[in-house]
């Protein structure tokens, strides 16, 4: 493949025939700004927020959907093109309820978590809608349990339809026309169960508004989480995720683009990962069951290990090792169980070693 | 996996499932299956019961439950007839094809047809369309190890792919999906009674004098007894303690009565888990256990991929990491473990098993590797990893065709059992549900127990979809709720295994793969009778 130079804000860059400008910028570190490109996701170039002034061409181009050209000069920003990008981020809002995109610390409606319509609108100055039209409240669909749309924060940019058709290949969230105009139609409605969708959640986490929402996660504003990347505990694809943690509790969880699930996550991984994790019934101290009543009571960790090291050396003493059997657990980490197998082969001086690989 | 997940879904040009169901049991990878298709991949798949997937396939082999061996052999035959085995390779690469075409002679698309109960037609078009893609990738998960005859549906489906010569070679390879999130590092790991870490063989006094020497004890060299044997050896009395990390054996093992008398026979029995699981109840101590997010560590995943586990957060309460709590138990019972971080331990593993020699817990942080992980083998610090197994040829030297031949199931249906039963898992819940049961809207999905059964069967029964019903099979009975549907053949039903409030393990038979000693939940013999 043969490789094209162009310049972009004075830095002269080689990129593979076939690079979008948007995608040339990235790899230098060049900030465009974007709304409804979605990267292997969608790249409809509806918004214009991402326009670039090319030279010798009279208007901006879409940064996203525009083929860089051997010796193109681009421009990423200048007054002109920070006036189109207001305009274009004033005609969207236009068309929206104002909790889609106004910041309102009060308003916890609109998702404001990965809310970058909203992030947009704060960066460019945009106060108040100029081309406000009056269209009445269109009904949320809300049945899902984990899943909710609302036609009134959405500004129609297909991220999630993308996340749906291009990524987890599941079809079931569509556009659809009324009128002239594009519209989402989402499975969330009352017949949710009788649809082929998954409810994984791909879609919410490409909505650039909330408009598609994931219902569980708690609230958050983005700077008071911190992320923490790890491996799902589900099954063993090995999905990469982020769990997210407010105060030091988890607040939610979003796919992230690991080898194996390239940014997806099914509704197991999305929705179960970490709300058993401080389930109120975890057993958060050692138990000892009395022999008496039956029941478990509270006991110290010197207490509970006293009894299991003396009772499994009593046994090993009286039967040999090979009258303990230990079983691991193929849920837990690699380290754990290399020290559980040679626990059972050092100390309880068996090989009756096994995990649940069978079952 | 031989293969990688990305291999097999943007590689090859056909993948044969078989006995898995990814859109339910593997999600992400089953998504990544449905783009391979709309790219053009074909799919063949091989399963008793309708899955979500078998829309998008090519050729459809709803076959008879129990009787992969057959299917895979009756492919051979045709292969080998056909001529449409790789001959260049067999001679280069592989021993054995003479014996396994005898063995396959007989194994006709017609008696092949008449034992999986499909369409001969359909097994001689699934052979040649196979042969004809020029990367073929087969796929499989439970639905081929589930079985008492399972060690011999794996291989036969090997011979398949290595006399086509789709072993060693990018977008082919044989590729089990594994089932839970690190079951193939447990396995890596040494918790198996043959096998120390990288398994290495405990057979072999060489590998003991290496682990004696590193550990510096003693150790048996007395074989040991798989999980599955464990539960009669308890019952019998030669198994007085179990020391028990994790798992729930009483809803997840087959025949659950038979677990619980052998858990009850027990001297002694010590938990670690995060909950009060049905197991748990049994036991004389709990310990309580830290969960996935609460650590530092790695998962292997199902393609051999060494990825970091990171603690997010720390939960009240009194309890220690599962790691001190192994190291505590050693130090107490007379062996001096140093305290190590979980890092620490890697350095240990890496040190002691030649797969994961290049494998730490700074090499997986590294920006050079951007979280891509490992996938072993990794031998050295310097090693990329292995994304594709065989590819310069076998461990072992030439590989080795197997000659399996096809054994009934060990409880066929009869008058008093009329019906087959197989156990499954569905997209929402997870194997216990000691995770996912605690999510509400999981449980709204789906969150009680139902059978699928076929229309003519329920007719029959005077069943009618949604009705309750009593399924028994020889070591139990439970209720239930009956899905009606052609998603089964007439005789054969489905269940999830996932409930608790009609547990199928109640009824599922502890018959043992003679070599691997997986449990048959794929196949045992049950009645469904109208409740009123």
């Amino acid at each position: 493949m043969s490789n094209i130079k162009l310049t972009i804000d004075g830095k002269t860059l080689e990129v593979v025939k076939g690079t979008t400008i948007l995608a040339a910028a990235q790899m230098a570190d060049i900030k465009i700004p974007t709304l409804c490109f979605l990267k292997d996701r969608s790249a409809i170039g509806s918004c214009r927020v991402c326009v670039v002034e090319v030279e010798g061409m009279e208007y901006p181009l879409p940064a996203c959907k525009t083929v860089a050209r051997d010796g193109m000069v681009v421009t990423t920003s200048s007054e002109r093109l920070t006036t189109y990008r207001r305009i274009a981020l004033d005609l969207i809002v236009s068309n929206l309820s104002e909790e889609a995109w106004k910041v309102d610390e009060a308003s916890s409606a609109a998702d404001t978590n990965n809310n970058q319509l909203q992030t947009l609108c704060q960066e460019y100055g945009i106060e108040t809608a100029s081309f406000k039209t009056a269209a009445p409240p269109k009904p949320k669909y809300d049945s899902n349990p984990f899943l909710s749309f609302d036609p009134n924060l959405c500004i129609r940019c297909q991220r999630c339809v993308g996340a749906c058709n291009s990524a987890a290949r599941n079809h079931t969230l569509r556009t659809g026309k009324k009128g002239t105009r594009t519209t989402i139609s989402a499975p969330f409605g009352k017949n949710w169960k009788s649809t082929e969708c998954e409810s994984c959640g791909n879609c919410a986490q490409a909505c650039p508004t909330g408009a598609i929402k994931a219902k569980v996660k708690l609230n958050y504003q983005p700077g008071e989480v911190q992320t923490t990347r790890t491996t799902c505990p589900f099954c063993g694809v090995g999905c990469q995720i982020d769990l997210k943690t407010k105060d030091g509790k988890l607040v939610d969880v979003e796919g992230a683009n690991g080898p194996a699930n390239k940014g997806l996550l099914c509704v197991k991984g999305r929705y179960g990962s970490y709300n058993f994790v401080d389930s109120n019934d975890r057993i958060r101290t050692p138990l000892i069951k009395n022999k008496q009543t039956g029941e478990f009571e509270v006991a110290s960790w010197d207490e509970a290990l006293t009894l299991v090291t003396s009772r499994l050396s009593d046994i090993k003493k009286q039967h040999g090792g090979d009258s303990i059997a230990a079983f691991a657990c193929s849920r837990s980490t690699n380290e754990d169980v290399y020290l559980f197998q040679k626990m059972a082969r050092t100390v309880f001086e068996t090989n009756n070693v096994d995990n649940c690989a069978r079952v | 996996m031989t293969n990688s997940i990305d291999d097999v879904t943007q590689e090859s040009d056909l993948i044969m499932l078989v006995g898995s169901n990814p859109e339910e049991a593997h999600p992400v990878i089953g998504m990544q299956i449905r783009a391979a298709v709309e790219r053009g991949c074909k799919l063949i798949v091989v399963d008793p019961r309708d899955i979500g997937l078998t829309a998008y396939a090519d050729i459809r082999i709803k076959l008879k439950p129990g009787t992969n061996v057959a299917y895979a052999n009756g492919i051979m035959h045709v292969l080998i007839k056909e001529g449409l085995i790789d001959k260049d390779y067999i001679a280069d690469r592989t021993q054995g094809i003479d014996e396994l075409a005898k063995i396959v002679e007989d194994c006709t698309p017609a008696r092949t047809a008449a034992i999986c109960d499909i369409d001969e037609r359909d097994l001689i078009a699934a052979a040649k369309l196979y042969a004809a893609a020029p990367r073929a990738a087969i796929v499989y998960c439970l639905g081929v190890t589930e079985h008492s005859t399972g060690t011999d549906g794996v291989m036969s489906l090997s011979n398949i792919a290595m006399a086509t010569g789709n072993l060693g070679k990018r977008g082919g390879g044989v590729n089990p999906l594994r089932g839970q999130n690190n079951v193939q590092g447990a396995c890596d790991m040494g918790a198996g009674p043959d096998d120390f870490p990288g398994y290495q063989k405990v057979a072999n006094p060489k590998v003991l004098a290496k682990f004696e020497q590193a550990w510096g004890t003693k150790l048996s060299a007395v074989k040991g007894i798989k999980a599955t044997e464990c539960f009669p050896a308890m019952t019998e009395g030669k198994i007085k303690a179990l020391f028990m990390f994790g798992e729930d054996p009483v809803r997840t093992d087959p025949d659950t009565h038979h677990v619980i008398e052998a858990l009850k026979s027990l001297e002694f029995f010590a938990v670690v888990d995060l909950f009060m699981t049905e197991t748990a109840k049994y036991a004389d101590v709990i310990l309580p256990g830290r969960s996935f997010a609460e650590k530092e560590g790695t998962f292997s995943n199902t393609e051999r991929r060494v990825q970091r586990v990171r603690k997010a957060v720390d939960i009240e309460g009194d309890t220690l990491p599962d790691s001190e709590i192994f190291i505590e138990i050693m130090n107490r019972m007379g062996y001096k473990q140093p305290a190590l971080t979980p890092a620490e331990v890697m350095g240990e593993i890496a040190s002691l098993t030649p797969s994961y020699g290049g494998v730490s817990h700074a090499r997986l942080d590294s920006e050079e590797l951007d979280g891509r992980g490992l996938q072993w083998p990794c031998p050295d610090a310097n090693h990329p990893g292995t994304p594709v197994l065989h590819m310069n040829g076998f461990t072992k030297g030439k590989g080795e065709f197997a000659v399996p031949v096809y054994q009934p199931s060990a409880e066929l249906p009869d008058a008093e059992y009329p019906l087959v039963l197989s156990t499954g898992r569905v997209l929402s819940q997870y194997n216990a549900q000691a995770m996912t049961g605690r999510v509400s809207g999981l449980n709204e999905i789906e969150g009680s127990s139902f059978i699928e059964i076929n229309s003519k069967d329920a007719a029959n029964l005077g069943i009618e979809d949604g009705e309750c019903v009593s399924v028994s099979s020889r070591r139990g009975s439970i209720k239930s709720v009956a899905r009606v549907s052609e998603k089964t053949k007439p005789g054969q039903t489905w269940m999830p295994f996932h409930f608790q409030d009609g547990n199928s393990n109640w009824l599922t038979i502890a018959a043992l793969d003679s070599i691997a000693k997986a449990p048959e939940f794929k196949v045992c013999a049950i009645k469904v009778e109208k409740l009123v």
